[in-house]
């Protein structure tokens, strides 16, 4: 059990992760759950993929990518915002929509093989003992960037005007509307970054950690794990990416159970009867139940919730006299 | 600028009753039309495509006996969809419940429960029926469980346990109960099978070939049920109430948790059939993959035939001849493109029957 | 049009002849309203009278159909509330606008430009710290609104504005929330920002504080000003409510005098929490009989909402609650109601009914399991849809069918749909939260009538409503509730609005004025007797209906009669009338005379 290398690869699987709950922190702030995110990490892993190998530049694919979640969006956008529709259904057929997307304007490629984003060590922070070999070596440029987006995004959600009127729309956008902040576009915005960041999940799957077309195995439930993700941490983008990591060392730390013949002392189960794997490859799904079941408690208690106008389409109500 | 431009008014009186149809089926045409669209901006010819797709599903009798096949279990789990949709509980889990009905289903043959030589045909079946649907309904129970106590969202519950549950299946399917290390169990013996009409094939010769199962006959019976619960029932009007204003029903005295959970159960345990007539009528055996997305195509059928029990047979007979058609033309994801789409029309076109379209020139505004 | 004295500044809000119409109300009918600088100038009226309306318009939120609106002298026209503010009008609403989860310096600066992109919020902590200071609002900048009081939280409303550069204020009904101390508090910061020449309206239902507060009084009573611009030293109590309220419906209202039965409810020692965790209900003992009407009175969130939620089985709450000897506390809500406990709930749409389903449906939303409409499992329309015939019918309901949607009534039929509902069952009891709320006249006079019939019947009604004139009504008793408690009970006979109006502000029973003081005769320059004002206020009615407002003079030698009026009854004194009507229909009929509407008297 070389646990470096797993911690390695949690940090890369949860690289993904990350990417995909901040988009969704975003966007739910405003007010709107987009469970659609299945589908535009779908969509941007194939058309991160497809454009990457087609054009040979894997920095187009990812401009694809980008820009294929956040037009998935503006669709989940348009259908909740101006229509009012109900956001959960709307959520569900974007997934639907964006994975047949996917599905169709994919075929062909599985399998294939395509420019993947480069890797790089930091100077300096790779030398620090332990740490620096997990964190800071021969990572993906996509890790470096989660890295990067952590910071940034929490001083931009908490500590910058634009921040200030995110978080109002999505609390009480009745006040926000009476002080002249446009809930409309405001909502339209964050739905569309979301999206991209939904789209740049994808491809950081698809050109980036785990490269390859494998139609809807690519992603394989990690929007619906990053949307968990998000309830479980509270909207707040530092616990989304440790509980994105957390998630990734488990994952993989799972897979490596099958490894040794010795575990913990006793005969391995898991390597002595292979069937026991479709057991472990069940732990993200149950973690994130665990988690969702967890999350919810604790919020009970603590009394913090969702964005209070979450989910609840606005209308500028008429006053009563 | 005095360009007019739409405007959303809410409506006064009552959309016309002839405008649900039509958003529905504009919808299914629209999609069509947008995925021949893309279909050919990927280079293969649409009119090719849609031609092959009705003949195969409707040219002949044996291809609408192979479209009622695949119509079964979209069937079944559309139905319990629509009457967990009614109360606004999105089942999604509708996949992992077809997939336990089946591995309960499954365990009847594969353990034995019952001696398999000398226990009649009939009594196999109902006992495989049976269990499928208590399989189903005790793994919604989960989800219902969690929802109606700890207000847990539904949606990432269900599909997180569709996850599980496929990867339950596969561990027995390979493990215990694989057949010589492939990855499926031995066919079951003929009196585990669903009677199908090539059974009859001697008495009535056109029959051969067909793999038309008993199991539509579930799906039909189940129709009715579904359709008195709502419409009739005491249990349907409160589902309906809880449905519309959850709050009202809680003042009126209707136990929410209780119906939450009971709803879960009935919609899991037609899922959970579902699955049971897949097994044990088409492919009579349990193996890894035995449903084409039939969880997900369940809720777009629930949700295009806006909930109402007989318009989902309709819809689901329509869905079927999208699978069986779309099983053999490129690209393989086109049936789920076009539901896709389909879907997503469908939730768009909603919004006319609550708002009409006016056209306004700016002028003509004034202050809210 | 004539304005008063004062110097010759020029107004700083002129609103002349607004008309504002909604479909189906003409909810400000001819107003003007003016405004000085440095002036505290009231606006009183019941609900619905169209005070909020009128700002509103002033607020940008609203297109008058017509009418002018100047603002220190220049005239304007506002498309929207951004045209407001940068006039330098700002609102204080009633239901506060802020993110609970937010500082309060991080909720004045929404909707700014500035600061730009970093939000230096130290640097405005300080800035608004200095605001507060120049006003005297004490308040600490960094704290986020859910830790902060509600007259906090008001004063953050306050702030808001102010740092907008408001100088015409608009308060809706800001005591509404507030505990006496932090009502007085507020009430000597408004007079401090009048006195640095802010201009402030302020819009109250309430008459004693308008007293205390206001320069000028405007009085709108169904969309129509009453009095305008009037100085508040020339009328008491009594003549505000008056001017606010008079009813003539109240006379048709037939009401016998009736002994109280055996003990329906009571509770013991019941207390609660609210939704934030805090205490609503303390320790409240109440019981209420057969055939009697108990009217629960206070101001909103002190505990009345609470109250009937645990009455009826949707909060939990320690004590115990006896309906006809069953323990009903803590029980869900199933279990009172087939006890016979009928509850009208104070959100019609949001509870008492459910918005796309039929009539039918809504009718029978508590009879599902009784017959004729229960048939084993089956639910038998048929027999649903004839009850709900047999209902609409009988409750007036205004629909196409009994098969139209809930949510197309108005808010009357829709009123009338629930009480067919709850009252059709013959229940023993009845809870009713504000049933008469937001409703037309017409539908208000059916409701309370619908009240009384079952009252004559023997049921039991608690009643909770915010008119004060209702309860006085339509109550055999009023039980005041004050932060919590029960602060008082009357019986009908020593009903009287002022001591109400005391104890709904904490004052307990013992320390309540004599009656008898509360009609003290005033001091010269006013009105010489009670009759003379009233007077007054039946010229000034009938000068308003020809649509030429006329002065209020405050001496008693111009108080002249336009000629085709009969005379009212002026020599007649308090003493002369019968002694079982109340005090409101008293004064009116004095005012009408022959023009009274003779109701069922005793």
């Amino acid at each position: 059990m070389n646990w470096i290398e797993i911690f390695r690869s949690g940090i890369s699987t949860g690289t993904v992760l990350l990417i995909a709950a901040i988009g969704e922190i975003l966007t739910e702030r405003a007010g709107i759950q987009n469970l659609g995110v299945e589908g535009m990490m779908l969509v941007g892993a194939m058309a991160g993929f497809k454009v990457a190998f087609t054009t040979g530049n894997v920095w187009l694919g990812l401009l694809a990518a980008i820009a294929a979640g956040g037009l998935l969006s503006l669709a989940h956008a348009l259908v909740t915002i101006h229509f009012q529709a109900d956001q959960t259904v709307s959520g569900l057929s974007l997934t639907f929509l964006g994975t047949g997307l996917a599905l169709v304007l994919g075929d062909g490629l599985t399998g294939q093989t395509g420019p993947v984003i480069p890797r790089a060590s930091i100077p300096l922070l790779s030398q620090i003992p332990y740490l620096g070999q997990i964190a800071f070596s021969d990572h993906n440029l996509l890790v470096y960037f989660g890295y990067l987006l952590l910071p940034i995004v929490t001083y931009f959600i908490n500590k910058t005007r634009p921040g200030l009127h995110l978080r109002a729309v999505g609390e009480n956008p009745a006040a926000a509307d009476t002080l002249g902040v446009n809930i409309y576009r405001t909502r339209y915005l964050y739905t569309f970054i979301g999206g991209c960041f939904a789209g740049l999940a994808g491809a950081a799957i698809s050109v980036a950690i785990a490269p390859g077309w494998y139609s809807n195995l690519t992603v394989n439930g990690q929007g619906w794990i990053a949307v968990a993700l998000v309830i479980f941490a509270h909207w707040n983008p530092w616990r989304a990416a440790l509980g994105g990591y957390l998630f990734g060392i488990l994952r993989r730390f799972t897979l490596d159970l099958q490894g040794p013949r010795i575990l913990f002392g006793l005969a391995n189960p898991f390597f002595y009867n292979t069937n026991l794997v479709f057991f472990l490859q069940m732990t993200p799904y149950i973690l994130t139940i665990i988690a969702l079941i967890w999350g919810s408690s604790a919020a009970r208690k603590k009394r913090i919730g969702a964005p209070a106008a979450l989910g609840t389409p606005y209308q500028r109500g008429e006053r009563g006299l | 600028m005095k360009i007019p431009y739409p405007v959303l008014l809410k409506r006064t009186e009552d959309s016309p009753k002839w405008l649900p149809v039509v958003t529905s089926v504009g919808a299914v045409l629209l999609a069509f039309i947008i995925s021949g669209v893309i279909l050919a901006v990927t280079g293969a010819d649409p009119f090719k495509v849609y031609s092959y797709l009705f003949k195969a599903s409707f040219g002949s009798w044996g291809a609408f006996s192979d479209v009622v096949v695949k119509a079964t279990p979209l069937l079944l789990i559309g139905l319990g969809c629509s009457l967990a949709f009614r109360m606004r509980l999105w089942n999604i889990g509708a996949e992992g419940q077809f997939f336990v009905g089946a591995f309960m289903a499954s365990a009847v043959v594969m353990v034995p429960l019952v001696n398999l030589d000398t226990t009649p045909r009939w009594a196999i079946i109902s006992l495989m029926a049976a269990l499928g649907m208590l399989g189903g309904s005790l793994y919604a129970f989960i989800a219902g469980f969690l929802k109606a106590k700890l207000n847990i969202n539904e949606i990432i519950i269900t599909l997180m346990l569709n996850y599980i549950a496929v990867l339950w299946n596969n561990y027995w399917i390979f493990g215990k109960w694989s057949e010589s290390g492939f990855q499926m169990t031995k066919t079951f013996p003929k009196s585990a099978w669903l009677p199908r009409l090539a059974d009859y094939a001697k008495q009535v010769p056109a029959f051969s070939g067909m793999t038309l199962h008993l199991g539509i006959l579930f799906g039909l019976i189940a129709a009715v049920i579904v359709y008195l619960i709502i419409y009739r029932s005491k249990w349907g009007y409160k589902i309906t109430l809880i449905g519309d204003n959850p709050r009202a029903a809680r003042y009126a005295g209707i136990n929410i948790t209780a119906n939450t959970i009971l709803v879960f159960m009935v919609s899991g345990a037609l899922a959970g059939l579902a699955g049971m007539t897949e097994v044990s009528g088409v492919v009579h055996r349990l193996q890894e993959r035995i449903s084409t997305s039939y969880g997900f195509s369940g809720v777009i059928v629930a949700w295009l035939a806006k909930l109402n029990p007989f318009v989902v047979i309709v819809v689901s007979i329509l869905f079927g001849a999208l699978l069986v058609a779309s099983r053999e033309i490129q690209p393989s994801g086109i049936s789920f493109l076009i539901q896709g789409i389909t879907l997503f029309l469908v939730i768009s076109s909603d919004v006319l029957l609550k708002y009409e379209i006016k056209w306004v020139r700016p002028a003509q505004e004034t202050a809210q | 049009m004539t304005f008063p004295e004062e110097t010759n500044t020029v107004p700083a809000v002129e609103m002349q002849d607004i008309v504002l119409r909604f479909p189906g109300v003409l909810a400000n009918d001819h107003v003007n309203f003016t405004l000085y600088p440095g002036e505290i100038h009231a606006l009183l009226g019941e609900n619905g009278a169209g005070k909020s309306t009128l700002m509103n318009v002033l607020t940008g939120l609203y297109k008058p159909q017509s009418g002018e609106i100047r603002i220190h002298g220049k005239k304007v026209s506002f498309n929207s509330p951004r045209d407001a503010i940068a006039n330098g009008i700002g609102m204080v609403h009633q239901h506060f606008m802020l993110v609970e989860n937010q500082t309060v310096t991080e909720n004045i600066l929404i909707g700014l430009d500035t600061p730009r992109f970093a939000l230096n919020l130290k640097k405005y902590d300080q800035e608004i710290s200095n605001l507060a200071e120049q006003f005297g609002i004490h308040i600490d900048p960094t704290a986020k609104i859910w830790q902060l009081s509600v007259g906090e939280q008001q004063r953050v409303e306050i702030l808001k504005i102010l740092y907008r550069g408001a100088n015409i204020l608009i308060m809706d009904e800001p005591t509404a929330v507030l505990a006496p101390q932090e009502a007085d508090e507020l009430i000597e910061t408004l007079k401090g920002m009048a006195a640095q020449g802010k201009s402030i309206a302020f819009i109250s239902h309430k008459l004693n504080e308008v007293k205390h507060v206001a320069d000028k009084l405007t009085v709108l009573r169904r969309g129509r000003a009453t009095a305008e611009r009037v100085d508040l030293q020339d009328f008491t109590r009594e003549s505000l409510a008056s001017l606010m309220v008079g009813r003539e419906v109240i006379f048709n209202l037939h009401k016998c005098e009736q002994t109280a039965g055996r003990e329906v409810l009571r509770l013991e020692d019941v207390s609660a929490l609210n939704n934030k965790n805090l205490p609503a209900l303390r320790k409240v003992d109440l019981a209420l009989h057969e055939g009697e009407i108990l009217g629960i009175a206070g101001v909103a969130g002190n505990g009345q909402s609470e109250l009937v939620e645990v009455i009826t089985g949707l909060r939990p709450c320690t004590g115990r609650i006896w309906l006809e000897g069953k323990d009903i506390a803590n029980k869900p809500p199933s279990f009172s109601i087939n006890q016979g406990l009928a509850h009208i709930p104070e959100d019609r749409i949001g509870v008492g009914s459910a918005p796309n389903l039929s009539l039918t449906s809504n009718i029978i939303m508590k009879r599902y399991d009784q017959q004729p409409v229960s048939q084993k499992w089956q639910l038998d329309y048929v027999a649903a849809d004839s009850l709900a015939d047999g209902l609409k019918t009988e409750y007036d309901i205004q629909a196409p069918s009994v098969q139209t949607q809930a949510r197309k009534l108005s808010g009357g039929n829709l009123q009338k749909l629930i009480l067919a509902r709850e009252l059709s069952s013959t229940p023993r009891m009845v809870v009713a939260m504000q049933p008469t709320r937001g409703l037309d006249v017409g539908a208000i006079e059916s409701v309370q009538q619908l009240l009384l019939n079952q009252r004559e019947q023997g049921c039991a009604i608690l009643l909770v409503s915010e008119d004060l004139d209702e309860l006085l009504s339509l109550s055999d008793r009023i039980a005041v509730m004050y932060e919590g408690q029960i602060v008082g009970v009357l019986c009908s006979e020593d009903f009287d609005i002022t001591q109400i109006g005391l104890m709904m502000t904490g004052t307990l029973p013992e320390e309540l004025p004599e009656k008898a003081q509360a009609e003290e005769a005033p001091t010269d320059g006013t009105p010489s007797s009670f009759d003379e004002v009233l007077d007054n206020l039946h010229n000034y009615e009938e000068s308003t209906q020809a649509k030429r407002p006329a002065e209020i003079e405050p001496s008693s030698e111009s108080a002249e009669p336009i000629e085709a009026l009969p005379q009212p009854e002026s020599s007649a004194t308090p003493e002369d009338l019968p002694q079982n009507l109340t005090e409101k229909e008293r004064v009116l009929r004095k005012v009408l005379g022959e023009n009274y509407k003779q109701g069922d008297e005793e």
